[in-house]
């Protein structure tokens, strides 16, 4: 079987400025991938080169066997697109919306009725459908757009930072959604720089930076890859810095400890890197025990995507996030997008 | 590998109906499909926000009363043994409505571009491209049509008199003509140029010289030598003729 996606050797440049250097990525049918990366990373220029917005410079995109780039008309037939940016005709109602969406995939009208219909329930819009979309908040937006999205029944549904400025609420809703359309067999791209979110829903993860795929494969092997699980421990809930360092002091003579920061920003908690093991935990308690130190909270977890991320870059996707702030040319990202 | 998205498990257990769907050889269909949707857009636009539309009735009007009453005093058979000043203005403002606002047709492809709206026509599998401009197109040449007969009725209450039925086809063809072809040369614009501040400005700069250099308001004959040559040049003096569609007027008796 044809993978849903197969991109190999991506390249693309705008002008001087490289926004892909070389992007290869392969999906398989059924599961969501997640494409993680700071701002300007090269994420959506890959989903727009994916969904025929605009042409690489060279290499090869496949939508289920299919090159985008030969046959851009079959492939969109395959694909459904929701971009980061939500462009919705204000004056249409939610329904006029999706009766138009429906005509320009030739969805006869019976069945766009009823498919209207189906996903107005399917995202919790039927009250709203008759609204104009102009009087629509944010989540709602979004949550209409997806349906947008889905009403031709994709293979796969491309999304770029679905989440992004969403309420709590309404990302849940996002979530879960996808994670039901994983289960009936639809494909997922998501592109996001929420750490948690891809955490929380990719199968497989590809992380990209600067145009460049650094990373790639579960979330899992991607943690193992870092090694440790990481251990946060408060003493107090603000503890004084000589009781943290006599605790530090102890817990590095525990054989499995592998490294400690004292963390002032947060009343002086440890986190510890330790070499994963069952004991961990029970081990810690006694030392402090028979120390006759007491114990706020501790709690163990394994390495974030963000200690992935650090790994093979050696910044925090925080970090990166600041520098591509700083660096942001609004003017130059809306020429790129606008077609 | 699935085809279908098994929505039932969610929503409603009714059956669903179609497959997925197939790159079909209803190709006439498919673009007549989109060019419908396209158009009804439109039109639900206008129907809530018909503000464009008053306007650009109230201004031709406006140029008939004001320009009529300007030129009130001109000699008489200066345009021609049968025809007033409001004749021929008439068919003047008729000509100029229709390319105002065709020249307009690409403001609201430059807004979809600016605001991602065109994004999701591009990432469709539309039959053809060109439904979007169709789409405009028709959209267009129905305004100025419905503004034609709001000038010519306008015109025949100011003293001008109704075309005879010849006369109303001729005008139709020439709205529908310029009309057909000014929204062709305005969605080139909204493409090729980078912003809709950038397309405002060419609609203005063009707008309005163009009627004053056409023989829309005047005849050659009133005009100096250089300006008659540029009025010869001008697409607005080339509506198959203000005298042959007033010709056909019944002029009252």
């Amino acid at each position: 079987m044809a993978p849903a996606i197969l991109i190999e050797n991506l390249q693309k440049s705008y002008g001087k400025v490289v926004a892909i250097q070389d992007v290869s990525l392969l999906v398989q049918p059924g599961e969501i991938f997640g494409l993680l990366g700071p701002n300007g990373a090269g994420k959506t220029t890959t989903l727009r080169i994916l969904c025929t917005l605009t042409t690489p410079d060279a290499g090869k995109v496949e939508v289920s066997g299919i090159s985008v780039l030969k046959y851009p008309k079959l492939a969109r037939q395959k694909l459904g697109y929701v971009a980061q940016e939500v462009a919705l005709d204000k004056i249409l109602t939610g329904i006029e919306l999706l009766q138009l969406q429906a005509a320009l995939y030739h969805i006869p009208t019976a069945v766009a009725k009823e498919r209207i219909n189906k996903v107005l329930d399917l995202l919790g819009l039927q009250e709203y459908a008759n609204q104009k979309t102009g009087t629509y908040s944010g989540g709602l937006r979004k949550r209409l757009d997806l349906a947008a999205g889905l009403l031709h029944q994709p293979d796969v549904l491309v999304l770029d930072e679905p989440t992004v400025g969403l309420d709590i609420e309404s990302r849940f809703v996002v979530w879960d959604f996808l994670r039901q359309l994983r289960a009936s067999g639809t494909t997922v791209v998501i592109t996001s720089h929420y750490l948690e979110e891809i955490d929380a829903l990719a199968d497989q993860v590809a992380i990209i930076d600067s145009g460049l795929v650094i990373a790639a494969g579960t979330p899992s092997q991607l943690k193992d890859q870092v090694g440790g699980d990481r251990i946060t421990l408060r003493i107090r809930e603000f503890s004084p810095s000589e009781e943290a360092d006599k605790a530090k002091y102890l817990l590095e003579q525990l054989p499995f400890v592998q490294e400690i920061i004292i963390n002032k920003a947060q009343g002086n908690s440890l986190n510890l890197v330790v070499t994963p093991q069952s004991e961990a935990l029970i081990s810690i308690q006694q030392a402090l025990n028979n120390a006759s130190l007491p114990i706020f909270g501790i709690a163990q977890s394994r390495p974030s995507l963000d200690d992935v991320y650090l790994a093979a870059t050696g910044r925090t996707l925080m970090d990166a996030e600041l520098a591509a702030i700083a660096n942001f040319d609004p003017k130059a990202k809306k020429q790129q997008n606008m077609r | 590998m699935k085809t279908e998205i098994n929505w039932q498990q969610v929503a409603s257990s009714s059956t669903e109906v179609a497959a997925t769907p197939q790159l079909s050889d209803n190709f006439f269909g498919e673009l007549l499909q989109e060019t419908l949707a396209l158009t009804r857009r439109l039109f639900i636009q206008l129907q809530r926000r018909p503000s464009t539309l008053v306007a650009g009735i109230i201004q031709p009007v406006m140029w008939l009363v004001l320009f009529g009453a300007l030129f009130q005093n001109a000699p008489q058979g200066l345009f021609g043994a049968t025809t007033n000043y409001g004749q021929f203005l008439a068919a003047g403002v008729i000509v100029f409505t229709a390319f105002a606002g065709a020249l307009n047709a690409g403001l609201p492809v430059m807004f979809d571009r600016e605001f991602g709206f065109l994004n999701r026509l591009l990432v469709a599998p539309l039959a053809s491209r060109f439904s979007i401009v169709f789409a405009s197109a028709i959209f267009i040449i129905s305004q100025s049509l419905l503004q034609a007969s709001v000038i010519v009725a306008a015109a025949a209450f100011l003293g001008a008199g109704l075309p005879n039925a010849v006369g109303l086809g001729a005008i139709a063809l020439v709205v529908f003509l310029l009309a057909l072809g000014v929204t062709a040369i305005s969605l080139g614009l909204a493409f090729a140029l980078p912003g809709h501040i950038e397309l405002i400005a060419v609609i203005f700069v063009t707008n309005l010289p163009l009627l004053f250099a056409s023989t829309a308001l005047a005849p050659l004959s009133f005009m100096p030598q250089w300006l008659q040559v540029i009025a010869t040049l001008n697409p607005l003096s080339y509506r198959s003729n203000q005298f042959v569609i007033f010709t056909y007027i019944v002029t009252g008796d």
